[in-house]
């Protein structure tokens, strides 16, 4: 097949089958050099900046949300074009039908929406309410069919964050195909597949893809319709890099307008859009500039994407993340590099348009890159705190090179993979529960198998193992079973039909679990291992406390001894979830991620044999708790390397904060570290970093007086927040993790 | 033979002031020098520290290798590793048999032929030259700055990589005339290719409340950034 959009363009099967990676890899061009072509920022790219950082300013002085629309539910076509300046703007499309305004989009469960509202003083209209009272949502279909141990489960915290009460996210379209092919050819290639499943019986699966087909192409149909309103015929593919640029957009917008799942990631797009400009830019119908210009408005507008959330979830994922996660960089298959000079214009959004968490700019990173690439991305963590590190030496062997990051740390082939999410377990509460036989002093709340507090004047290690296993094990089933509930619920009441659309219709699927408080469970089961705990009992003769004696091996400090009980204790965990079948024949994932919720987490944990005290926080994601390293910070790395990407397929997150004098004396050197650092760790097979360089002193100065740093971007765990966004608890337990100083 | 074990104060698995590139540094225990700036007075004691052996801290070092790069490797610092000479030595050579990059922090103060076997494996020496003055040196380190300087020429002699260190004390050594002798060292012993100034610190106060020991040079305030810039620049 030919287009004459294509013109210039290297042929390749992208032509006869929907295939990216295809024409990816037979039209780019691998750029090895440094950043000095990069242009910075025209007049119009800071004039427009200028009115979206007033916006940002008074969505901050409203309490976090600007307005929201209560009258409309959000959908491809329910809004006007909205526009921030429309004659000066080169990318266009907004969510609703004004900057930062927040839509209602209650089909993943009205109870939350109608929250969300309230918490910020507005009301859902009576016409939504009246449309929905006839409707099940996700949320209703759900707690139709929870049991009661799952609701026991979910009230007790030992599982929280479940994706039952809107969308669940972590799905990631493959938007350059609009761009590539032009939506009239997806549709056809739609079309295509559902007459063939007349081929099949039809059982409960193939009539569920069928309807799922109808759905996909009808919503093509709306987004062609979307994009018309604004003055764009995206049927055929794009002519030219703002085209390329455009059409994209408009495919990620379609979903943050259908879908308001947590993280709603972008994929890879950098590259691929650099083989549009590399076509205009020889023609001579784009200059560096234009380029720069092009790329940051398209960024301008993903920095203005927003869901309408509740305090609670705030509590979970603080500082209100999109999780616009754009992969950068890696290596092909074929030993080049996937860097081009449009992985650099990327990356300097954050010069021209100041740092910003979103969106969440991934490097994947290779022993491979290019030394300029790898230089150029340790002065952007220097200068900006605002990307993370993840591990494609890793990754590419199982996922090709074509691959992308949903939300923080989740791999999967961009259109060909999609993930169930699913939380995460609180490891530590379970310990707690496991010791107490079934029951959890926090919540007062028997749950699980039920048998005697364990006995004993000291905590015996084979013991303990022997009755965590077991509870482990109850939890994994139980656990598959909840989130098998909560993903068919989402397909059959809240589908993702536009993201669906963007994907191969034969998908493969991952589940993916998660754990959390893992420090402080491989750091509790060291102390009742290597020092003597003793538990303490309340008037009922539950455990509340421990009295721990003697000293033990803390996770941190690149000891074997408490590092692989950390390591184990995932291949545990995964090996239990296997053990029961998924919804939809899922592949069983785990990863080692918080989020922010490790504060949360804590606050519902009672003490542990560790020393943590009753609600303090955990460690974020696969961290060392704070402050227990002892031998510096590559020390600490190795412990976390240690955990086995095998057994934790949807990441392992480790966030690294450290002060610029321990980095080196000069920028120079501090560059040159950086990147000695991170070759260092991904040579050990780890797999993901957060790296912040700043001192503790800012962000305690950005604690007292908030208005004067509006801009701080730290890493958190797998993303990235303005530091005055998070609550104030969150704030004080970032302060109070571990920084690596100078001696 | 009876196995040499060293005592050690700290470690830390990522040092990026003490030589070059990412480094695996050990701090030994035992100085027989008490510079009134030192801020290490913890590591001064000999008898202290935690017992190695040489395997130990060469297989421990060899976990961080991934990270060096090019230009990392091991520093042994203190204390004085000069006191540990043998025990250095061997941390050293089985360090070089492993392909790790070998450096010395010292002030120079021993060079006797145990030190000379350990400078045989050493492919990088920080030598503190605490002032040029030897009044200075006599008064606030408190032997004589023919040591360091013998040190030096040893070092020169055996064409061993040498970065020249000195703490800016202000009121001591935060003068023209101070950085210029540093500059003529530097010139006349052609194995220096680097000369660091560090600002005098004062965070070790701390430590020295801990040990009920007064801090010599308390009343001394930090150098300012200009002045370390302008010294900088004389360089």
């Amino acid at each position: 097949m030919k287009h004459e959009n294509w013109t210039g363009f290297t042929e390749g099967i992208w032509q006869d089958e929907i295939n990216v990676r295809d024409f990816i890899q037979k039209n780019y061009k691998e750029y090895k050099g440094d950043s000095a072509f990069l242009a910075s920022a025209t007049d119009r790219t800071k004039e427009l900046m200028k009115k979206v950082q007033e916006l940002f300013a008074l969505e901050q002085k409203r309490g976090g949300v600007l307005n929201v629309d209560t009258e409309t539910v959000s959908s491809l076509t329910s809004y006007e074009p909205g526009y921030i300046d429309k004659e000066n703007e080169i990318i266009v499309g907004l969510q609703t039908n004004h900057p930062l305004e927040r839509g209602i989009n209650p089909f993943g469960g009205m109870r939350m929406v109608r929250q969300a509202c309230e918490a910020y003083g507005y009301k859902v209209s009576d016409k939504i309410e009246e449309e929905f009272r006839f409707r099940s949502t996700h949320n209703d279909g759900v707690f139709r069919a929870y049991t009661e141990e799952m609701r026991k489960a979910r009230s007790s915290h030992v599982i929280t964050g479940l994706p039952d009460a809107y969308g669940r996210g972590r799905i990631i379209g493959d938007y350059r195909r609009v761009a590539l092919y032009g939506v009239d050819r997806l549709i056809e290639e739609k079309v295509k597949d559902k007459k063939n499943l007349a081929n099949y019986d039809f059982n409960a699966d193939t009539i569920r893809l069928d309807e799922e087909l109808y759905k996909q192409i009808d919503f093509l149909g709306l987004l062609k319709k979307m994009a018309a309103m604004h003055g764009f015929d995206i049927s055929a593919p794009a002519k030219n890099a703002k085209e390329a640029i455009q059409w994209t957009y408009f495919g990620y917008l379609a979903a943050i307008k259908e879908q308001n799942g947590a993280a709603m990631s972008l994929g890879r797009v950098s590259t691929f859009f650099d083989i549009y400009i590399e076509r205009d830019l020889a023609l001579g119908i784009l200059t560096e500039e234009e380029a720069q210009e092009l790329m940051d408005d398209f960024v301008i507008k993903l920095r203005l994407a927003r869901h309408l959330r509740t305090p609670e979830y705030n509590e979970l994922f603080g500082g209100d993340p999109m999780w616009i996660t754009e992969a950068v960089g890696g290596m092909g298959e074929d030993g080049r590099t996937l860097v081009t000079k449009n992985s650099f214009r990327m990356l300097n959004t954050l010069y021209t348009l100041g740092s910003s968490p979103e969106p969440n700019l991934t490097i994947l990173w290779s022993a491979q890159l290019p030394e300029n690439f790898k230089r150029f991305c340790a002065k952007v963590s220097a200068d900006t705190d605002s990307i993370q590190y993840e591990n494609d030496d890793l990754m590419r062997p199982i996922y090709g090179d074509d691959y992308a990051i949903a939300c923080c740390v989740s791999a999967m082939k961009i259109g060909k993979q999609m993930q169930f999410f699913g939380a995460r377990c609180n490891l530590a509460k379970l310990l707690l529960i496991a010791l107490n036989g079934g029951y959890d002093t926090s919540s007062n709340i028997h749950i699980g198998p039920q048998m005697p507090v364990m006995a004993g004047e000291s905590l015996d290690f084979d013991e303990v193992m022997k009755r965590f296993d077991t509870y482990i094990s109850w939890i994994s089933r139980l656990y598959v079973n909840t989130m098998n509930i909560i993903h068919y619920m989402h397909d059959k009441y809240a589908y993702e039909k536009i993201q669906m659309a963007l994907h191969d219709t034969e998908v493969e699927r991952l589940m993916a679990f998660g754990v959390a408080g893992l420090s402080v469970v491989a750091d509790s089961l060291s102390a009742i291992k290597y020092a003597k705990v003793r538990p303490v009992k309340n008037e009922e003769g539950f455990i509340t406390g421990f009295e721990t004696e003697g000293d033990f091996p803390k996770f941190g400090n690149d000891d074997d001894r408490v590092d692989l009980i950390a390591k184990d204790m995932t291949h545990k965990v995964i090996t239990e979830l296997r053990k029961t079948e998924t919804y939809r024949n899922a592949v069983h994932t785990l990863s080692v991620l918080t989020i922010t919720s490790n504060v949360m987490y804590g606050k519902n944990t009672a003490a542990t044999p560790d020393g943590r005290a009753a609600g303090d926080p955990f460690a974020p994601g696969a961290n060392p708790m704070h402050n227990r390293e002892e031998n510096g910070a590559l020390a600490s790395l190795n412990s976390v390397a240690k955990i086995s990407y095998d057994d934790c397929r949807d990441g392992i997150s480790n966030t690294f904060s450290i002060t610029p004098d321990a980095l080196g004396r000069t920028e120079e050197e501090r560059i040159a570290n950086l990147v000695a650092i991170l070759d260092g760790y991904f040579a050990k097979k780890a797999h993901h970093i957060n790296v912040n360089v700043l001192h503790r002193e800012t962000l305690m100065k950005a604690y007292e007086n908030p208005e004067a740093y509006p801009n701080l971007t730290i890493r958190v765990s797998g993303y990235a927040v303005n530091f005055c966004k998070l609550s104030r608890e969150q704030q004080r337990e970032v302060i109070s993790r571990t920084f690596h100083e100078a001696m | 033979m009876k196995e040499i074990l060293g005592r050690v104060h700290s470690i830390q698995s990522m040092g990026t002031l003490d030589g070059p590139g990412v480094r695996f540094v050990v701090f030994l225990q035992g100085c027989s020098l008490r510079c009134k700036c030192c801020h290490n007075p913890d590591t001064w004691e000999e008898g202290g520290g935690t017992l190695y052996t040489p395997e130990q801290i060469a297989e421990k070092s060899l976990h961080f290798k991934e990270y060096f790069g090019h230009d990392g490797g091991i520093t042994l610092s203190g204390g004085e590793p000069l006191l540990q000479a043998d025990f250095t030595c061997e941390v050293f050579r089985l360090c070089h048999e492993k392909g790790i990059n070998t450096c010395l922090d010292t002030s120079g103060s021993v060079l006797d032929d145990r030190v000379k076997k350990l400078l045989s494996v050493t492919d990088r020496v920080l030598l503190d030259i605490k002032y040029t003055d030897d009044a200075l040196y006599q008064e606030n380190v408190g032997c004589s700055l023919n040591l360091p300087l013998n040190f030096l020429r040893y070092l020169n002699e055996q064409k061993i990589a040498t970065t020249l260190r000195q703490v800016i004390i202000p009121g001591l050594n935060d003068n023209r005339e101070n950085i210029e002798k540093l500059k003529a060292l530097a010139k006349d012993h052609a194995c220096v290719d680097k000369v660091e100034l560090l600002p005098f610190k004062k965070i070790c106060q701390t430590k020295y409340d801990a040990m009920g020991i007064e801090f010599p040079f308390a009343h001394i305030p930090t150098p300012d950034k200009k002045t370390m810039d302008e010294l900088e620049s004389l360089l």
